[in-house]
């Protein structure tokens, strides 16, 4: 037993490797966030010496900083709400008809997840500025749909495609009418892949930057936008700068640690 | 699963169509509509045809990041995917140690763009970061991201390793748990050697993932715009910038609207073409 166990860890040595290069680098970033700049341009330290927590000060006393924070978990929130609500039904369809032109409209959907957003980043500027939506938080989530909605309709649609058939029917047998047959048993039963998919639309939502930087000025204006702000003439806040990394990590982390389980079985599905 | 033939079902699909119509088709017929006039202001306009993608396909500038931006969405495959494979082969499959290992293997995946390449900014430099100290001062390689184009190219690329490897080891992750162990347990009354089981077991049984990581993996690396532009400003001269942000200097930079609509049907369609090709192979396969 002892010897199978040496051999295991060996064979995962570079697994650790790679886990560290993946840590390596947010450790400096955690470390950097309690030093003061004093200390991180006067040479290196592997651990802050004068440990300080003013950088995280500036950040949550400053409006301008912690209201970045908030713009962007709101139209995130907001998108993953749209996303997923408009994506059930279709995904719905998708799963249980055929109809005309299903293949194609499916296609088409799955595009949209491939273009750049660098070629939409003027024609969206103009289309929310002509409808008045300009620097507000539904711009940004209605402009994040066009990623998201497609993604959350082919990953529900695997979900679905999961669920026999014959639950339908039998529910339908049962005088069931169709709302109220998907929200109190169909929806129920995919939880899991909801869970999935809010998941991947916080995601891709969270750490998109190009369109929310361009469709924002001051009301809902995202946190990573913001963080350009260091940059003033005196050179750049290190601190502050790496302090506001280390904040734009931590909602990540809670929402993995809530859907860790669940995640590779959405990936498992060969879906995302 | 037999599915039914019923036409009502767009009823079902029509929001999601008019949701994604309004932020795809509005946006699109608008860039196709710069991509053929040539344009003053509000009342001047100019039917000008193909000019500005003749124009454009011409454009050295062009020729130059699409040649980078193929180089290196070729090099982010070749490193990620084997990478990919080899870390989900060798994961632990139970235990604390595999959702530890999952954990860790998601953060990068959640990192805003931007911060991803700030943190490397911070842990690249010569003067404040771990990595350009250690290179520069303990290894005696003079490295400087900032002032020395291969230097930069490099890194850009590292950047996209730590950042999205994760994500191809996740999904052949998961194509390898949906593996039944009487495979495995086949094989080794056959003694089959660990790499006849991977050929002939684990490969195929990934191939459906893999295809997924591959087309991902591709699109993104082809789109990437924010790390360079963190990083490196797409510098030092031209060495980092790619089409993207080729594309944003012209749009917003210059403001010439109607090569840069030009050019943005042309990079759509290259994205579009590739991908399409991906996925006619990955339904192809499902078929199989």
């Amino acid at each position: 037993m002892n010897k199978r166990e040496k051999v295991s860890f060996k064979k995962l040595i570079p697994l650790w490797i790679y886990l560290l290069f993946l840590l390596v680098p947010i450790y400096w970033l955690i470390n950097m966030s309690f030093k003061t700049n004093t200390e991180i341009l006067g040479g290196l330290t592997l651990f802050p010496r004068d440990f300080t927590l003013a950088n995280y000060k500036v950040i949550f006393t400053d409006e301008s900083w912690y209201s970045g924070y908030i713009n962007s978990l709101y139209y995130v929130c907001l998108n993953m709400v749209i996303s997923l609500s408009v994506a059930l039904p279709a995904a719905y369809a998708f799963s249980r008809y055929r109809f005309l032109g299903d293949k194609h409209l499916f296609f088409w959907l799955l595009t949209n997840r491939m273009a750049p957003p660098a070629v939409f980043l003027l024609p969206f500027f103009q289309l929310y500025s002509s409808i008045g939506l300009f620097d507000t938080h539904i711009a940004v989530a209605l402009a994040h749909c066009l990623f998201n909605v497609p993604l959350a309709v082919w990953i529900l649609e695997g979900f679905m495609s999961g669920v026999p058939k014959e639950i339908d029917e039998t529910a339908y047998i049962d005088g069931y009418s169709f709302p109220k047959f998907f929200g109190k048993i169909f929806i129920p039963l995919i939880g899991s892949g909801i869970g999935v998919t809010a998941f991947f639309c916080f995601m891709f939502s969270w750490v998109e930057l190009l369109l929310a930087r361009t469709l924002t000025s001051v009301n809902a204006k995202p946190i990573a936008a913001v963080m350009t702000r260091t940059v003033s003439a005196s050179g750049i806040d290190w601190g502050v700068l790496a302090a506001a990394g280390v904040l734009t990590i931590l909602p990540g982390m809670l929402v993995i640690w809530f859907v860790r389980n669940h995640v590779v079985k959405g990936f498992a599905l060969g879906r995302v | 699963m037999s599915k039914v033939q019923n036409n009502k079902a767009w009823w079902l699909v029509l929001p999601v169509f008019l949701l994604v119509a309004f932020s795809a088709i509005i946006p699109m017929m608008t860039v196709v509509n710069y991509s053929v006039q040539d344009i003053f202001d509000q009342s001047s306009r100019y039917f000008v045809g193909a000019d500005w993608f003749r124009q454009v396909l011409q454009d050295p500038r062009l020729h130059d990041s699409l040649l980078r931006q193929f180089i290196y969405s070729g090099c982010v495959l070749l490193i990620e995917i084997p990478l990919g494979i080899a870390i989900a082969l060798t994961m632990p499959t139970k235990g604390r140690w595999s959702s530890l290992c999952l954990i860790v293997m998601t953060i990068p995946l959640l990192i805003p763009f931007n911060v991803v390449g700030t943190i490397w900014q911070i842990f690249g430099r010569g003067d404040i970061g771990l990595l350009g100290w250690i290179l520069n001062d303990v290894l005696g390689i003079s490295y400087n991201y900032a002032a020395n184009a291969s230097d930069a190219w490099v890194t850009v690329l590292v950047i996209d390793v730590w950042h999205w490897t994760s994500l191809v080891a996740l999904l052949c992750y998961s194509g390898l748990r949906a593996i039944p162990d009487v495979y495995y347990q086949a094989a080794r009354i056959d003694r089959a050697s660990n790499w006849a089981v991977f050929r002939h077991i684990q490969l195929p049984k990934m191939k459906s993932v893999l295809l997924i990581a591959v087309m991902l993996r591709f699109m993104d690396s082809f789109m990437i715009y924010t790390e360079p532009f963190v990083l490196t400003g797409g510098g030092p001269g031209n060495s980092t910038t790619f089409l993207s942000q080729t594309l944003t200097t012209m749009a917003l930079g210059q403001f010439d609207l109607g090569p840069a609509a030009a050019f943005s049907l042309v990079y759509f369609l290259i994205i579009l073409l590739v991908s399409w090709v991906f996925y006619t192979a990955m339904t192809h396969s499902e078929k199989n």
